[in-house]
C-alpha cells in the first residue's frame, strides 16, 4: 500500500519534519529529526530506483487529481538516481553535520539551521521529482531560499558569508524568476504545465516565436542556477562563506538538482526536434562549458583559499556535466548522468576534508595546508584520495566520468574537444597538487601539534571517500542506471 | 586453477607485502625481514608462473572484475609480460638486498614510506606486466606512477620536490592528455581493448588516421621517455640510487617501452603497421631520441645524469624495435627490455656505491676510485659492456637482432645509426672506467686538482690510498649479482629467444 | 509594426518595460535595499505577465452556473498567488540579509563593503606574507 505512495513521500516527510523541527528545544534534537527523515528519505529513494529499474516510469497523481490538470509526480531512472544522490548525500553529511555545526553556529541558531536544512532538502527533492513544470518552480524557490539561510549562517566564521548570500539571493531570483517566464510562456503556448504533456504538444506546435523565447528563459535562468560559466559569479563565495557541512551539501546536490532541471527542459520537454534545441547545445552549451572547464580551472589555481578553490573547480566540474549533455547522444548524457553521481561523492569528500581543517583551524587557506600531513594524516589522506578522483586516476569514480565523457567527444567525432578535456583535467593536477605539495613536504608552523579531527567528521568523509573507491572499482551499477537514464531522457528507452 | 591462484598471488603477495611493512615500520629489522620475504615469495611466484607458460596448455589467465561494461580487470600471460614480470620480480629482489645496504648507510629519512611506496610499485609493475587488456595496463601504469611520486621526491628537499614535479607533471601529463584519448579511441572504434595477437585495430580504423593514433599511444606513454617528453626520467634523479637503480633502469622506464611493444604487437599488430607503415616516421623519432640522448649523456658530468640519458637513449632501442616492425626487429627490442634492464641496473648500483663512500656524484672526482673499489668498478665495466653490447655480455644480442630487424626492413640507415650510437655508448661509458682505474687520485699526485674536488668529500682522500674501501656488503653483492647476470644473459640468449618467439611467431 | 501590435499587446509592453526596469535598478544600483526594490519590480512584471495572460475579454469569474458562459483562465492566477508568496519571502530574506549585512559592516553600500572586505583580505594576505618570510 505505501509502495504505491513513495513519489508523495518523498517530498512530504521533509516537509513535515521542517515544521516540526522548529519545536525542538535543542540542536540535538533537531538533528536528529533531521537525521531520521534523511535516513527515510534515502530508504524512500532507494526503493524507488529499485522500482523503476523493475518496472519502468512510475507516475503518481497528487490527490488523485487526473494529469494533467493535477500535478503529477513523475519518477524515471533520470530523476530517481537524482533522488538517490541528493537522499544520499544529506544522510552522509548530516552526522558530520552534527559535530561541525555545533562548533560553527550560535546554540540559539541550531535548530533553526536544521529547520532551513530540511527545506532545503524538501526543495531539491521536490524540484527533481515532480513531472510539473510549475511545481518544479515552487521547489526550486523552497530550495533556494532556504539556501540563502544556510549560506548566510557561516557569517559566525566570517562576515562575507552575509555578502554572498545576499549575491546569490539576487542572482538565484533572477535566475529562478527567468525560469517562471519560460513557463508561463509556455503555459501560453500550450495551456499546460505537465511535463510528458508539454512534451507532446511543444512539437505539434513547431516552430513558433514565443516557445523559442520560452526556450531562451528557461535555459537561462538554469544555466544562472547550475552556475553555468559566465553565470557563476554567485557559487565561489557562497560555498567559500558557507557553514562546512551546508558547502559539502551545496556542492553535492544543489547544482545537480538544477543540471537535472535542464537536462529534462531540453531533453524531454523541448525534445531534439526543438528548432533551437541543435544550436544552443553546437553554439553555446558546448562553448561555455569548455570555457568553463578552462577559465574555472585556471582561476582555481591561483586562489589562496582552498574552499574556494574547490568552488571554482565546481564550476568547471560543472562544464563536464554541460559538455556531456551538448553532444545529445546516449553516451553523452550517460557521462553527464555519471558525473552528477561521481562528482557528488568526489567534491563531498573534498569539502568535507577541508571542513574538518576549517574546524580545527578557523580556515582553509594555503598557509594552513602546511604540514598538515603529519596534522591531520587521515583527514589529508582523504583529501588526496579525493583529489585523486578529481584529477580522474583509474580505480576512481573521475575515471569512469572521464572515459565516457572522452567516449562521448571521440564517438561524436569531435576528437579536439575530446583533447581538450583531458587537457582541462591536468589543470586540476596542478591545483591538487599545489595543495598536496604543501601538506606533505611543508613543515607545520611552529607551536602546531598533530590532531586528528573528531571520529564524527572523519567517517563520514571516508565513506564518501570509499564510495570513490568502490564505485571507482565496480561501475557496473552507475553506468547501468546512467545508460538508463540517458535512454530515457533521450527518448529511445525500450 | 593453480595458474589462476599463482596470478592472484603475484598481486597479492607485494600488496600484502606493503601493508605488513607498514605495520613492522617501527622495527626496521623485522620491516626489512617482511621486505626481503615478500621479494623472495614474488620471485618465487613468477618462476612458479614461468614454468606453467612454458609447459603448454592454455595461457594462464585470471579475471578479477568488471569495471565498467565490457571493460574489465584481467589478467593473462604472454612472453612478453612473462620476461617483463621476471625481470621486475628477480631484480627487485636483489634490489631490496641492495636498498637495506644504502638506505642504512646513508641513514635516509622515512624508510618505511621508502618500503612501502616500493613494494606498490612492484606490485603495479607486476600489473603491467600480466596485464590481459589495454584498460588494465593503463590502471596499473597510472598506480606506477602515483606510488613512486613519493620515492622519486623522497629527499623533500627543494630538488627532490621539483623533480617530483617534473616527474609527475610529464608523466601524468603525457598519459592523461595522450594515451588515455589513445585508448578511448580505440574503444570508440573497435569495441575491445583486449590483447590480440595480430592487433585489433586493423579495418577499424582509417589508414590515414593510424599514425595518429600510434603517435598518441608512443608519446602518451611517457615513460618510454621518448623525446621530447624525456625531461622527466633525469629529473627523477633526484630520488635515492636504489630507487633510481630499480624503477628507472628497471620498473618505470620497462614498463614504458614494454607497453609501447604490447600496443605495436598486440593492439596495431607488427603486420598491419608493417604493412601500412604506419610507424616509419616512428623509427625516424626513435633514431633521433637514440642519437640525441647519446650526445647530451656525454656533456654531462654528474654520474646518475649520464645515466640517465643513457637510459632515455637506450629505451629509444626498444622503441625502434617495435618500429621496425618486424619480427627480428620486436624481438631485439624486447630482449633489450631484459638486457638493458640487467645492465643499467649495475650501473646505478655501482653509482649507489660510490655515493655510499664517497658521497661524489660527479664525474671527474672520481679519479682513481676504481683501484678502492674494485668490485664496483668492475661491475661497473661489465654492466657498460653489456649496455654497449659487446660480447660475452647479454646486450650484444639485443642489438645484433635489432641490426637484422633493421635489415629486414630494408632500414639501413638504421643500421648505421646503431653503429654510431654504439660507438657513442662506448665514448660516455668507458671512460668512467678508465679514469676509476688509471687516472691519478688527485691528492696523491699533488697537483692538478680542480676546484670542485676541494669540496663535497666526506672524508679527506688521502685515507682511500690505504687499500681496498669498498660499499657495504649489502651493497657490493647485489652489484656483484646482476654484473654476473650481464654475462649469464649472453649465454642463455637462446632460452630468451624462445621464450619470446610465440609473440610474433605465425 | 502596426497600431495593433503596440496597443493589442499593450500590457506585454508593460511587463517589459517593469522588468527592465527592475532588472536595470537591480545592476545599476549600489545601495543594498534598493536592488531588493528592483528584484521586486522585475518580480512584478512576472506576475503582471501571468496575470494578464489568463484574461479572456468579457469573460467573468470562473463560477459555475450550469449555463455556458466565458470566463478567465483561473489557474495562472492561482499560480500568481504561489509565486507572490514566494516573492514576498525572497524580499523578507533579502531585507533581513541587509540588517545583518549593517550590523557587520556599518553600510549597505556595495562599494563599501567591497572596499571593507578587499582590505581585510589584502591585510590578511599581507600579514600571511610576513609571517611566511
Amino acid at each position: 500500500m505505501i509502495a504505491a505512495h513513495l513519489p508523495i513521500l518523498q517530498v512530504v516527510v521533509p516537509l513535515i519534519a521542517a515544521p516540526l523541527s522548529v519545536f525542538c528545544r535543542r540542536g540535538s534534537t533537531a538533528w536528529a529529526l533531521t537525521f531520521g527523515v534523511s535516513i527515510a528519505a534515502l530508504a524512500i529513494s532507494m526503493a524507488l530506483l529499485g522500482q523503476v529499474l523493475d518496472r519502468g516510469t512510475l507516475s503518481y497523481e497528487l490527490g488523485d487529481w487526473a494529469a494533467p490538470w493535477g500535478i503529477e509526480y513523475r519518477v524515471d531512472a533520470a530523476n530517481a538516481l537524482v533522488l538517490l544522490i541528493i537522499s544520499g548525500i544529506s544522510t552522509v553529511v548530516l552526522p558530520y553535520a552534527r559535530v561541525s555545526i555545533a562548533h560553527e553556529i550560535e546554540p540559539h541558531n541550531q535548530t533553526l539551521f536544521y529547520t532551513c536544512y530540511l527545506l532545503c532538502l524538501t526543495g531539491l527533492l521536490g524540484m527533481v521529482i515532480t513531472g510539473d513544470a510549475f511545481n518544479a518552480f515552487v521547489f526550486l524557490e523552497i530550495s533556494s531560499l532556504s539556501t540563502y539561510v544556510l549560506v548566510a549562517m557561516g557569517a559566525k566564521r566570517d562576515r562575507r558569508a552575509l555578502t554572498a548570500a545576499y549575491t546569490y539571493l539576487v542572482m538565484g531570483t533572477i535566475g529562478a524568476t527567468f525560469f517562471v517566464i519560460g513557463v508561463g510562456l509556455l503555459y501560453m503556448m500550450t495551456g499546460t504545465l505537465n511535463m510528458a504533456d508539454l512534451a507532446e504538444r511543444i512539437p505539434a506546435i513547431g516552430a513558433n516565436r514565443t516557445l523559442v523565447v520560452a526556450f531562451a528563459f528557461i535555459v537561462t535562468g538554469l544555466g544562472l542556477k547550475l552556475a553555468l560559466f559566465p553565470m557563476h559569479l554567485w557559487l565561489p563565495n557562497a560555498y567559500a562563506f558557507a557553514p562546512s557541512a551546508v558547502t559539502v551539501f551545496l556542492a553535492a546536490t544543489a547544482t545537480k538538482a538544477a543540471v537535472y532541471l535542464l537536462l529534462r527542459f531540453l531533453f524531454t520537454i523541448f525534445g531534439t526536434t526543438f528548432p533551437t534545441f541543435e544550436p544552443t547545445l553546437t553554439y553555446l552549451l558546448l562553448p561555455l562549458a569548455v570555457i568553463a572547464m578552462f577559465a574555472a580551472s585556471t582561476v582555481a589555481i591561483f586562489q589562496v583559499d582552498i574552499k574556494r578553490m574547490l568552488a571554482y573547480s565546481s564550476i568547471a566540474q560543472l562544464g563536464y556535466m554541460v559538455l556531456g549533455m551538448s553532444f545529445a547522444t546516449v553516451t553523452g548524457l550517460t557521462s553527464t548522468i555519471l558525473h552528477l553521481f561521481n562528482h557528488a561523492l568526489m567534491k563531498g569528500a573534498l569539502f568535507m576534508a577541508l571542513g574538518a581543517v576549517v574546524m580545527r583551524f578557523g580556515d582553509a587557506t594555503i598557509d594552513t595546508m602546511r604540514g598538515l600531513g603529519r596534522v591531520m594524516p587521515w583527514t589529508m589522506a582523504a583529501f588526496v584520495a579525493g583529489g585523486l578522483s578529481l584529477i580522474g586516476m583509474p580505480l576512481t569514480v573521475g575515471f569512469i566520468s572521464k572515459w565516457y565523457l572522452v567516449a562521448a567527444a571521440l564517438e561524436s567525432g569531435l576528437w579536439p574537444i575530446a583533447v581538450l578535456v583531458v587537457a582541462s583535467s591536468l589543470l586540476a593536477v596542478i591545483y591538487i597538487w599545489r595543495v598536496v605539495e604543501a601538506a606533505y613536504f611543508d613543515d607545520p608552523p611552529e607551536g602546531v601539534t598533530a590532531g586528528e579531527a573528531p571520529p564524527a567528521l572523519l567517517i563520514p568523509t571516508w565513506t564518501l571517500i570509499g564510495a570513490n573507491i568502490y564505485f571507482g572499482i565496480d561501475a557496473s551499477l552507475t553506468t547501468r542506471v546512467a545508460g538508463e537514464a540517458a535512454r530515457v531522457l533521450l527518448g529511445t528507452a525500450s | 586453477m593453480t595458474a589462476t591462484a599463482a596470478l592472484a598471488l603475484s598481486l597479492l603477495i607485494p600488496s600484502v607485502g606493503a601493508v605488513l611493512i607498514a605495520l613492522t615500520g617501527r622495527h626496521p629489522n623485522l620491516r626489512e625481514t617482511v621486505t626481503l620475504t615478500t621479494a623472495v615469495l614474488l620471485f618465487a611466484d613468477v618462476v612458479w608462473l614461468l614454468s606453467m607458460a612454458t609447459g603448454g596448455g592454455p595461457a594462464p589467465a585470471l579475471m578479477i572484475g568488471e569495471i565498467m561494461p565490457g571493460l574489465s580487470l584481467a589478467l593473462k600471460i604472454e612472453p612478453l609480460g612473462m620476461m617483463f614480470g621476471m625481470i621486475a620480480s628477480g631484480l627487485w629482489m636483489v634490489n631490496s638486498i641492495y636498498s637495506i645496504g644504502y638506505m642504512r648507510a646513508n641513514s635516509e629519512h622515512k624508510q618505511t614510506r621508502f618500503y612501502v611506496c616500493f613494494a606498490i610499485a612492484i606490485a603495479s609493475a607486476i600489473g603491467v606486466a600480466f596485464a590481459a587488456n589495454m584498460f588494465t595496463l593503463f590502471i596499473f601504469y597510472e598506480v606506477l606512477t602515483i606510488s613512486t611520486y613519493p620515492l622519486v621526491a623522497h629527499k623533500e628537499t627543494p630538488e627532490a620536490r621539483q623533480g617530483g614535479r617534473t616527474y609527475l607533471g610529464v608523466l601524468i601529463g603525457t598519459s592523461i592528455g595522450l594515451q588515455l584519448v589513445a585508448i578511448i579511441w580505440t574503444w570508440v572504434a573497435t569495441g575491445t581493448l583486449d590483447f590480440t595477437k595480430g592487433g585489433i585495430i586493423s579495418g577499424k580504423v582509417a589508414e590515414a588516421l593510424v599514425p595518429v593514433l600510434l603517435a598518441l599511444y608512443v608519446f602518451g606513454i611517457g615513460k618510454a621517455a621518448l623525446m621530447p617528453f624525456h625531461r622527466w626520467l633525469p629529473a627523477a634523479m633526484v630520488a635515492p640510487t636504489p630507487v633510481s637503480a630499480l624503477l628507472h633502469a628497471v620498473a618505470v622506464v620497462k614498463a614504458g617501452v614494454f607497453t609501447v611493444m604490447k600496443v605495436m604487437i598486440y593492439i596495431f599488430g607488427i603486420d598491419f603497421l608493417a604493412a601500412t607503415g604506419a610507424s616509419t616516421w616512428l623509427i625516424w623519432v626513435a633514431a633521433a631520441t637514440l642519437l640525441a640522448a647519446s650526445i647530451i649523456a656525454m656533456t654531462k658530468d654528474n654520474l646518475k645524469a649520464r645515466l640517465a640519458y643513457s637510459t632515455v637513449s637506450q629505451l629509444a632501442y626498444v622503441t625502434l624495435g617495435g618500429a621496425l616492425a618486424t619480427s627480428m626487429g620486436v624481438l631485439g627490442g624486447s630482449m633489450h627490455i631484459a638486457m638493458h634492464a640487467m645492465g643499467k641496473i649495475t650501473l646505478f648500483f655501482c653509482a649507489g656505491a660510490i655515493y655510499t663512500v664517497t658521497h661524489k656524484t660527479e664525474i671527474s672526482d672520481m679519479d682513481g676510485l676504481g683501484r678502492l673499489m674494485p668490485f664496483t668498478y668492475g661491475a661497473f665495466l661489465i654492466g657498460a659492456l653489456s649496455v654497449i653490447g659487446l660480447p660475452p655480455m647479454g646486450g650484444s644480442w639485443s642489438k645484433w637482432y635489432l641490426m637484422l630487424g633493421a635489415a629486414d626492413a630494408g632500414q639501413l640507415v638504421i643500421i648505421g645509426v646503431l653503429m654510431l650510437s654504439s660507438l657513442l655508448n662506448v665514448a660516455y661509458l668507458l671512460p668512467i672506467v678508465g679514469r676509476g682505474f688509471f687516472a691519478t687520485p688527485p691528492d696523491a699526485a699533488g697537483h692538478g686538482v680542480p676546484q670542485a674536488q676541494a669540496v663535497g668529500a666526506a672524508a679527506a682522500p688521502g685515507r682511500f690510498l690505504s687499500g681496498i674501501r669498498e660499499a657495504p656488503v649489502f651493497c657490493v653483492v647485489p652489484l656483484c649479482l646482476t654484473a654476473a647476470g650481464c654475462f649469464v644473459l649472453f649465454i642463455y640468449g637462446d632460452a630468451l629467444y624462445r621464450l619470446l618467439e610465440p609473440m610474433v611467431g605465425r | 509594426m502596426g497600431v495593433d501590435d503596440i496597443l493589442g499587446l499593450f500590457n506585454y509592453w508593460m511587463v517589459i518595460v517593469l522588468m527592465m526596469i527592475g532588472l536595470y535598478t537591480v545592476v545599476s544600483r549600489g545601495n543594498l535595499v534598493k536592488k531588493i526594490v528592483g528584484l521586486n519590480i522585475f518580480q512584478t512584471s512576472v506576475f503582471l505577465l501571468y496575470i494578464s495572460m489568463g484574461k479572456v475579454t468579457g469573460g467573468t469569474a470562473p463560477i459555475l452556473t450550469g449555463k455556458p458562459e466565458v470566463y478567465s483562465n483561473p489557474l495562472p492566477h492561482v499560480l500568481i498567488l504561489t509565486a507572490i508568496v514566494v516573492g514576498v519571502a525572497t524580499t523578507a530574506l533579502g531585507l533581513a540579509l541587509v540588517v545583518r549585512i549593517k550590523n557587520a559592516y556599518d553600510t549597505i553600500e556595495e562599494d563599501e563593503i567591497q572596499a571593507a572586505d578587499d582590505e581585510k583580505e589584502f591585510g590578511d594576505a599581507a600579514a600571511a606574507e610576513d609571517g611566511r618570510r
